[in-house]
């Protein structure tokens, strides 16, 4: 995709569409634009001096971020019962909050955004976190207000997320604090013991008596706090298991240490026997620093998603109760109680669920149903909170607030789903199981035949057992492994959020997918512009974008995206009619676009023949005057780049593609056709989904299930593995097992390309642990070992298990990345990484 | 071989001083975003 900067735009890198004209002077040259979006943030980057992010980022923004909010909703912000739960006041009108940033993709960004917010007066310090996206801001209240703060974000282009509520240091910040203060004590003390160690095994007995007591003792002193505190969680763990009568993983690994210790300790004090002092140190270094990398990428893929789930409004706009002229308060959504009355202005979120009592608009409730289209909304019309008013101003009487509510419903047939999934991993514990008891009951076996044999060796043939059987490499072999593919992951921008995911995505037999907004890009895009009259293709789409300049409409966005960006026509008098289109005047005459059926009440003939050839799954929308059909413009949901590429890999891999979709019939067979899917289903409830889904697991299928919509939020439980479109709806990351953050389709294949090489890798490092466990094992209970190896074969074989699961890092993907270069950063090239 | 008996234990004072040395990193917050300074320190100056 070697594109050069004349064809793709200079901000966001995507191709620049035919026929747009959007371009922005920077650094001394017209850049090409794709959209008015992307125009409108990269003219706010060279108006405030900030060219120097294009030279510096190098990961491309995120699309679809340029729809930004209205002033008037951040406005909502600067009220105090809004800012509390996240805004801490301090003294003199100082204010702090942290805020959520969606859209931080590289250190550029967090660049753009701490000078943009610097040089606003009254901004008093901005600290953004690049790992955690969160922007740390001080202001003024006096001078600046939060919403001129948010303003200058949003046109940037980033969105704002959320707020991080102020109670407090979170507590996973200071779990992540502990985890690697426990793992640098144990490096730290590693490190040294080992230099300790040193010496007793180059001399090879040389060593006097005394010395080789003072380096014992040294180790020691050192050895104590990795016992005390880096180890804990391995005893309490194995006291937990020990408590509930079952074996864990843990349970060796204490007793290895535990037992390993207390002979060196004792061997130190009496100065008999061997100490394996390095071998602790090591042991809990290796096993701490493959738990700590696990839990970070976990965590991080965790906390992506909380950021997703604040879904409706803050801020709702209520009607004073009984006010003579009609006054609005802005209240606090959670305030609002089931009989208010709200306005929605159009643009905004529906902050509950409620009945329209006065107004005529359409609703976009493609998050909640999956239905693309937007809903035409008249009086006694039921609206949905978390769907979004498109075109007028409603008055709503709030019907369901708080967990009554359609989304709260929602979210708990999502918990009921997750409730029932199966664990694959539970299994896999139990036969873990049973090995730990019965290698205790071994070392304890070979302690017992020894007694008899040689009392004297008993006690250290049994550390020997214990020490070269090497719980370290059976209890590293699968997280190493998941914590270099998680990593691996992690870099083609997909999270995994359970542990299980990788697992069951190699197992999977059936990959589902849900249409709107998976393969396809879940918006409307203009596909073509059919002349009927005499006015060319370039003036008919100019005169249908005057006449759509107003409205918030997706078929007005989709011609506003694709049309130029100064009309050349201005329409007057424009009159909406809700449901059926939009009326003006035009250079004296009136023009109307819409349904045919609306078009044709204007042009006074009947609709035009040329309909026949539009096919059912596109909207077709009709442009006249009064003298007759000006032109037919066509919509549709463009198919996703790389869709069919990676429908067809699935194939080539043996999984059966499946396409369920709240969409029309109609829709959903077209786009399966096109995409070569056999199995499709359209008009799909969430229930049917269930059912649907039920019915291949029913067959012995492992469902890999690919949605993003919050109705596809239960069945994206119900499935063994899911995974979630980043792009995509709030509500589904937070059930998914792993998050696609990326807008490319062709991850996924690379996400199945990994999640086999891990099984291979936790295959051979298992393979690798218990060949070497029947052969160590033998040797040590036959008390052939010397301590010395054992000791060393336990490093050695958690070093290969490590080294093993490395290799997953290094899987090559092909990645499309800037050059930094001053001339023209538009420029990409591939490499092979 | 009797300066061990100094060089020893001082090694162990050593080992605890960079252990608190990294207490005091750890919780000034030193750890937090080990990606964003790395960056930071490239795009300090303007570039106007």
């Amino acid at each position: 995709m070697s594109t050069a900067g004349a064809s793709s735009c200079f901000h966001c890198g995507e191709p620049v569409p035919g026929g747009t004209r959007f371009s922005v002077m920077i650094d001394g040259a017209l850049r090409p634009m794709c959209c008015a979006g992307c125009a409108a943030v990269a003219s706010t980057i060279a108006e405030h001096g900030l060219t120097g992010y294009y030279l510096n980022r190098s990961e491309l923004p995120q699309r679809d971020l340029a729809d930004s909010p209205l002033t008037e909703a951040l406005a909502a912000y600067d009220i105090p019962a809004v800012q509390k739960p996240f805004v801490r006041i301090s003294a003199g009108g100082i204010r702090q909050a942290a805020l959520l940033i969606e859209g931080i993709t590289c250190g550029a960004c967090a660049w753009l955004i701490e000078r943009r917010l610097r040089r606003l007066d009254g901004v008093l310090g901005v600290a953004v976190n690049l790992a955690a996206r969160r922007a740390q801001v001080e202001w003024d209240d006096e001078r600046i207000r939060l919403s001129a703060i948010l303003r200058a974000i949003a046109d940037l282009g980033y969105r704002t997320q959320g707020f991080d509520p102020v109670t407090g240091e979170s507590a996973a910040l200071r779990e992540r604090r502990v985890m690697l203060w426990r793992l640098f004590v144990a490096g730290l003390a590693m490190m040294q013991v080992m230099m300790y160690a040193l010496p007793a095994y180059l001399a090879d007995g040389d060593l006097t008596v005394e010395v080789e007591q003072l380096m014992r003792w040294a180790s020691l002193t050192l050895t104590i706090p990795v016992i005390l505190w880096s180890a804990a969680p391995f005893f309490t763990s194995a006291w937990r298991d020990l408590y509930a009568r079952r074996a864990g993983m843990d349970m060796p690994v204490a007793l290895g240490i535990a037992i390993a210790f207390a002979a060196s300790v004792w061997a130190t004090v009496s100065g008999r026997g061997e100490v394996y002092f390095d071998s602790i140190a090591m042991f809990v270094f290796l096993l701490l620093g493959a738990r700590y990398l696990e839990t970070m990428a976990r965590a991080r893929a965790a906390e992506s998603q909380q950021r997703l789930v604040r879904h409706t409004p803050a801020v709702a706009e209520r009607l004073v109760p009984g006010a003579a002229p009609v006054a609005t308060e802005r209240v606090a959504a959670v305030q609002l109680v089931a009989g208010d009355l709200v306005r929605i202005a159009p643009g905004s979120i529906v902050p509950a669920d409620g009945v329209v009592t006065a107004g005529e608009s359409a609703a976009d409730e493609s998050l909640l149903t999956g239905e693309a289209r937007a809903v035409a909304k008249r009086a006694g019309d039921a609206v949905i909170g978390g769907s979004v008013n498109l075109q007028s101003p409603l008055t709503v009487r709030v019907t369901q607030v708080g967990p009554e509510s359609v989304l709260a419903g929602i979210v708990r047939l999502m918990d009921r789903a997750q409730a029932d999934k199966p664990y694959v991993a539970q299994i896999a514990d139990r036969i873990a199981q049973w090995f730990v008891a019965v290698l205790i009951v071994a070392a304890c076996a070979t302690a017992g035949a020894w007694w008899w044999i040689d009392p004297q060796r008993a006690l250290w043939v049994m550390v020997a057992v214990l020490v070269v059987s090497c719980p370290c490499a059976l209890s590293l072999a699968t997280p190493a492994a998941l914590a270099a593919a998680t990593g691996a992951l992690h870099r083609l921008g997909i999270l995994i959020t359970r542990g299980h995911a990788l697992e069951t995505l190699a197992r999977a037999t059936h990959v589902v997918f849900d249409k709107t907004g998976t393969l396809t890009q879940g918006r409307l895009t203009l596909i073509g512009v059919i002349p009927l009259g005499a006015r060319g293709r370039e003036s008919c789409l100019a005169l249908a974008a005057a006449l759509e300049c107003g409205s918030e409409h997706p078929i007005a966005r989709a011609l506003l995206s694709a049309a130029p960006r100064a009309p050349s026509v201005t329409a007057t008098q424009t009159r909406n009619y809700p449901g059926q289109g939009i009326e003006a005047t035009v250079d004296g005459g009136r023009v109307r676009i819409g349904s045919p059926a609306f078009a044709s009440e204007l042009a006074r003939r009947p609709v035009p023949p040329e309909l026949v050839y539009v096919p059912d799954a596109v909207t077709a929308v009709t442009l006249a005057d009064a003298g007759g059909y000006i032109a037919l413009l066509t919509f549709g949901d463009m198919l996703r780049a790389g869709a069919h590429r990676l429908v067809l890999d699935l194939q080539a891999r043996g999984k059966a593609v499946c396409l369920l979709s709240g969409d029309r019939r109609a829709t959903v067979a077209h786009a399966a056709h096109a995409l070569g899917v056999e199995t499709a289903l359209g008009e799909a409830g969430p229930e049917q989904k269930l059912a649907f889904v039920r019915d291949l697991q029913a067959q012995g299928a492992v469902v890999a299930m690919v949605g993003d919509g919050v109705n596809d939020a239960p069945v994206l439980a119900q499935a063994q593995v899911s995974i979630a479109m980043g792009g995509g709806t709030d509500l589904a990351h937070a059930s998914a097992d792993m998050v696609l953050l990326a807008d490319d389709l062709g991850r996924l294949s690379a996400a199945f390309d990994v999640a086999h090489d891990t099984m291979r890798i936790i295959r051979q490092n298992l393979a690798w642990a218990a060949a070497y466990n029947v052969v160590a094992i033998p040797l040590a209970a036959a008390g052939w070992i010397t301590p010395l190896a054992a000791g060393a074969g336990m490093a050695m074989s958690s070093l290969a298990v490590v080294a093993n699961a490395l290799r997953l890092g290094k899987i090559g993907v092909r990645v499309t990345f800037p050059i930094f270069s001053t001339g023209s950063p538009g420029y990409t090239v591939e490499k092979l990484l | 071989m009797d300066v061990l008996y100094l060089l020893i234990p001082l090694s162990i004072v050593l080992a605890f001083a960079a252990g608190a040395v990294f207490w005091w990193a750890l919780h000034g917050g030193q750890f937090e975003d080990l990606e964003g300074p790395a960056h930071r320190i490239l795009t300090d100056e303007d570039h106007l």
